[in-house]
């Protein structure tokens, strides 16, 4: 397995704090790969680092061997890394199916067309219905995005960010202020996704034991650093992430 | 079913526009066929005007200067050439050239700002345009100014009510179609959430520009048909009276629609017309103005999405509910 993303020295410091301090890493290509650590981990921050909302102060970004630091968030994602963010963010008043064609639309790069037929439709409406039975909300495409419950618009949100069709997928947190009822619904949608196996995922999680079995690898940020990274099983094991999830260690007793 | 749909509303559409081909024929009365004239004429612009507002959420202040291009752009074509149809075609080109400039200038200056700005460059530019036309006499002869000839063919006010007639519906249907096209629901998308928009990869600017454009072309071919039918033009073409006319148009008919400001422009002028008629039972008729602010502002408190969005929105709970009627019904049979 080749990486498809890999980052070196990676640092972003905001005034004098280190929010991500020298991460040096590698994502397999069509792999699963969870970041977990506590709150203030810089989990977040790694992931704006990634799809360029943030600029790095030192260190550089790698997708597929070529250097994009530089990159706007923009020609990332025409590149092939799409994120989701924490916060939702659809369209209120359009229906469910119209949310997702405007995403097919714009990966089937139909951005001028004024006086098109309507049989273009057809086609981006067919495939944003399948995008939407993956993730399970197919009876749902005739609402409006505003009327979803909060677990269904975090769906819809990952049906377009699917619709891109970008090689990495960066979900931040998909489960975040999501009932408890909620959740199985979103992980169901997760796992359909990776059992397609065409896809490198990377996820943000907090409720660490939901994911452990979905994941092929998982990293442990832990003050802005990476403490730890490899099998989930290896790192059920690790002393040093036992503690930091038990909240005994601090960044003094890592130098 | 969508496409059954669509064609049910065309073929609505198109009765109408029959209904009204053939007014002429059955009432000649001269001050009746103005008077719907000039609600085709506003309807146009008012559906210009909710291109920008209604569909892609852009405010401008300045419309009546596309309007007012394109009437002194027929104006002093025909004024300073021969009055026949070729110049008249001629006018309105170069209406329609210049319009496309003056809104690409205005749409790429300020269109990659927030949105007040382009409201306030439009406002600035579209009083430039008054200034200039009340400066420079030698062309368009001041706030006094001329009246022009037009071509034989359309003396005849029924001619030139059917030109109305058939200039509306084709620009009706060619903008229904722009808005259900996949550009126009990007439009709509940028309308709901900007930012989302340009996440996925759209660039926003370019469609902003766009429906800028077409909305400034739209608009200044309903000034040149203004100029026609009134056969005078003066710098009050500039007036912002004349984009408030338009915004008020789209906000009491339904804005985001194109449906809606045609029926605001005919409220609008029927009412005008009565109510300036009323000016000998008491004064206040004659300041009938101010009797528009207060209905605009009951608008807008109560009917926010104006008469055509809350008259969608008052059918599509009834269907909604006749639908789940008819899904309990089938529940309890089976």
């Amino acid at each position: 397995m080749s990486a498809i993303i890999s980052t070196q020295q990676l640092s972003i410091a905001f005034g004098g704090h280190l929010a991500v301090n020298q991460v040096s890493t590698e994502i397999h290509e069509k792999s699963f790969t969870s970041v977990i650590g506590p709150n203030g981990a810089g989990k977040t921050t790694f992931f704006n680092l990634l799809s360029g909302q943030l600029n790095p102060t030192e260190g550089r970004v790698f997708f597929r061997g070529k250097d994009i630091t530089a990159h706007s968030p923009t020609n990332r994602s025409r590149i092939g890394i799409g994120r989701s963010f924490q916060i939702t963010n659809v369209f209120p008043n359009l229906t469910v199916l119209e949310n997702v064609r405007l995403a097919v639309q714009s990966q089937a790069k139909v951005r001028y067309q004024l006086f098109a037929h309507f049989s273009f439709y057809h086609k981006f409406e067919n495939k944003a219905r399948e995008l939407l039975k993956t993730v399970l909300l197919h009876e749902k495409e005739a609402s409006l995005a505003v009327n979803l419950a909060h677990g269904e618009k975090r769906k819809l949100e990952i049906a377009m960010l699917l619709a891109l069709e970008t090689e990495v997928l960066l979900l931040d947190e998909p489960t975040a202020g999501m009932s408890l009822e909620e959740v199985p619904a979103i992980l169901e949608v997760i796992k359909a996704i990776k059992e397609k196996g065409d896809r490198t995922i990377v996820l943000i999680e907090h409720k660490m034991d939901m994911i452990l079995d979905l994941s092929d690898e998982v990293m442990v940020l832990f003050n802005g650093e990476l403490l730890a990274k490899g099998s989930p099983e290896e790192m059920m094991e690790n002393e040093t992430v036992q503690s930091a999830y038990l909240g005994g260690l601090h960044s003094e007793n890592l130098a | 079913m969508k496409k059954q749909k669509w064609q049910n509303s065309t073929f609505i559409y198109i009765g109408f526009i029959v209904v009204l081909a053939m007014i002429p024929f059955i009432n000649d009365s001269r001050s009746l066929l103005f008077l719907i004239m000039q609600i085709f004429i506003f309807g146009i612009f008012a559906m210009s005007y909710d291109l920008l507002l209604g569909f892609t959420g852009i405010v401008s202040f300045g419309h009546a200067m596309y309007f007012g291009v394109g009437a002194y752009s027929v104006a002093v074509m025909m004024d300073s050439n021969e009055a026949t149809v070729m110049y008249l075609i001629l006018g309105l080109s170069a209406a329609v050239v210049i319009a496309s400039v003056v809104s690409f200038v205005a749409g790429i200056l300020t269109l990659r700002l927030k949105s007040h700005f382009y409201a306030m460059l439009t406002l600035a530019l579209a009083g430039l345009f008054l200034v200039a036309a009340e400066k420079w006499r030698s062309v368009t002869a001041g706030s006094d100014g001329f009246i022009i000839m037009i071509p034989d063919i359309l003396r005849d006010h029924s001619t030139m009510y059917l030109l109305c007639l058939s200039v509306l519906a084709l620009l009706f249907f060619g903008l229904r179609r722009l808005t259900q096209s996949p550009l126009g629901k990007v439009l709509i998308a940028i309308r709901e959430n900007e930012q989302r928009t340009e996440s996925l990869g759209y660039k926003v600017v370019h469609y902003k520009v766009i429906a800028s454009v077409i909305s400034g072309i739209v608009a200044s071919i309903a000034g040149g048909l203004y100029v026609l039918t009134l056969r005078f033009v003066d710098t009050s073409v500039f007036a912002t009276d004349v984009t408030l006319d338009a915004l008020l148009m789209t906000i009491i008919g339904g804005v985001g629609t194109l449906v809606g400001p045609i029926i605001g422009a005919a409220l609008i002028e029927i009412a005008h017309h009565w109510l300036s008629d009323l000016s000998d039972v008491h004064w206040i008729f004659e300041r009938w103005i101010i009797l528009f602010g207060t209905i605009y502002i009951l608008a807008v408190i109560f009917f926010p999405k104006g008469i055509v969005g809350t008259l969608a929105e008052k059918l599509g709970k009834r269907r909604k509910q006749r639908k789940k009627e008819a899904e309990q019904s089938k529940k309890i049979a089976s």
